[in-house]
């Protein structure tokens, strides 16, 4: 769970970004800058580009116009600098159905750490209360229970951004607040998070970003200073 | 490497406990075999001068069957966005996909072929030759199916177009390996030349195919 001997990353800083999709402008100039330590809430109405804007800081879709800097270093670089620095969960859950969850985070912590860490697989299993279906296939578990199978990656791997679209959605109250609590550790270490959402993430102290119309209203929510 | 080592063992045991895909190309190989003698007549002089070519083709329909899903089950299960955001370069990502899918298919089929070569009284001291002559051309079917399985991701199920837009790369594999097998077995000419263009062949599918892949995937994802 900590970041020890893990890349840091001290400010993500996206400026002027614009991005087209099939024609539209869906981001239009948007300009924020997130430090270690920062949770930060996405919201806005279905479609104003709050999946777009974290796929583009994760390099997976291409920017129109406008850059993502890690600590004053260009993330849109080819290959991105980013990928050892961010983790993307995106609203399916990244597990195959027919390996059991600790197959499932085991393959991640290989695949995206270099090392198979039983211990912090147990660590991520036991924050998102899977202890008893570590070695379940996941295509028996529920909904609610894949989605938290899924988010036990950001645990496994520890990585200083969290861009998290949606992590909500299929989950109770309870595994609500283990993702809650999940996100204030991590911004706690130093982390960043980036959290598209409709509903609440009780995170501790978090700054919102409203999207509206493509347009970031830059400021935060809480306070009204701007971001 | 170990990244690179975990893509391949998981798509080793996701290809063992998902048997059913192994098991639709091998029915596959031997419907297209069987039902070959049925139709032509139980001329076996024929059979046998036809069976090293049909056994080839065979072999690289039921290998395209099940490669259109190379990236598709990592797309719809959100794992792709993964593999495209960790350290190790989505080239390797494809080679390790791609060395899997000719170890849990390629492979099966390849050793499957001399058992319905019987069918079509294909030689059975020869079934040595046609193992090693498929084993050296059905990685370069995984490969090149690797690049058209990576164009044709968005179409969903993109079977017949992945064969369509590959078949230009598919039928020098399929020309040189059937040649190595004819020659092998007795026809004019010597085997060593069309075995080892069919060598290169494969080479250069193992080199240059993975870098063709990641850029298809790459420019369907980022716009």
């Amino acid at each position: 769970m900590t970041d020890v001997g893990a890349p840091t990353v001290s400010a993500l800083s996206v400026a002027r970004l614009s991005c087209h999709r099939g024609g539209q402008l869906v981001l239009d100039d948007v300009t924020f800058r997130v430090a270690a330590g920062d949770a930060v809430l996405l919201l806005g109405p279905n479609g104003v580009g709050k999946t777009t804007l974290l796929r583009v800081i994760a390099g997976l879709l291409r920017p129109s116009s406008g850059s993502v800097t890690l600590d004053g270093i260009e993330a849109m670089a080819d290959p991105p600098p980013s990928r050892a620095f961010m983790h993307i969960f995106g609203p399916q859950n990244g597990l195959k159905s027919t390996l059991t969850v600790r197959e499932n985070l085991s393959f991640w912590q290989r695949f995206l750490g270099e090392e198979d860490d039983a211990d912090a697989c147990d660590a991520a299993l036991r924050s998102f209360g899977l202890d008893d279906l570590a070695e379940l296939p996941v295509s028996v578990l529920s909904t609610g229970q894949r989605r938290r199978a899924g988010l036990a990656r950001l645990i496994a791997v520890s990585r200083p951004i969290w861009l998290l679209d949606e992590p909500n959605h299929g989950l109770d109250a309870d595994s609500r607040r283990a993702l809650a609590d999940a996100v204030r550790a991590h911004v706690y270490d130093g982390g960043m998070s980036l959290i598209a959402t409709h509903s609440e993430v009780e995170a501790g102290p978090v700054r919102r970003l409203q999207l509206g119309a493509g347009q970031l209203d830059v400021r935060d929510a809480d306070s009204g200073v701007p971001a | 490497m170990t990244a690179f080592l975990a893509v391949l063992r998981r798509d080793l045991q996701l290809g063992v406990r998902e048997g059913g895909a192994l098991g639709t190309a091998l029915g596959f190989y031997l419907v297209v075999i069987a039902i070959l003698p049925l139709g032509l007549g139980p001329d076996l002089d024929l059979l046998q001068r036809i069976s090293g070519g049909v056994l080839w083709i065979g072999l690289l329909l039921s290998s395209l069957l099940s490669i259109d899903r190379l990236f598709a089950h990592d797309l719809e299960d959100g794992s792709l966005d993964v593999l495209m955001s960790g350290a190790l370069p989505l080239e390797l990502v494809v080679t390790a996909k791609a060395i899997a899918h000719f170890l849990v298919f390629g492979l099966p089929l390849v050793l499957f072929a001399p058992l319905l070569g019987l069918m079509l009284n294909f030689p059975l001291p020869a079934s040595g030759v046609l193992v090693g002559t498929m084993a050296l051309g059905a990685p370069a079917v995984s490969f090149v199916g690797a690049i058209g399985a990576a164009l044709t991701l968005p179409v969903g199920r993109g079977g017949l177009l992945l064969a369509l837009l590959m078949l230009p790369f598919f039928i020098p594999i399929l020309i040189f390996g059937i040649a190595t097998l004819n020659a092998s077995l007795g026809g004019p000419g010597s085997a060593a030349t069309p075995a080892l263009i069919l060598t290169a062949l494969t080479l250069a599918a193992l080199v240059l195919a993975p870098f063709a892949a990641a850029f298809a995937l790459r420019v369907q994802f980022r716009g």
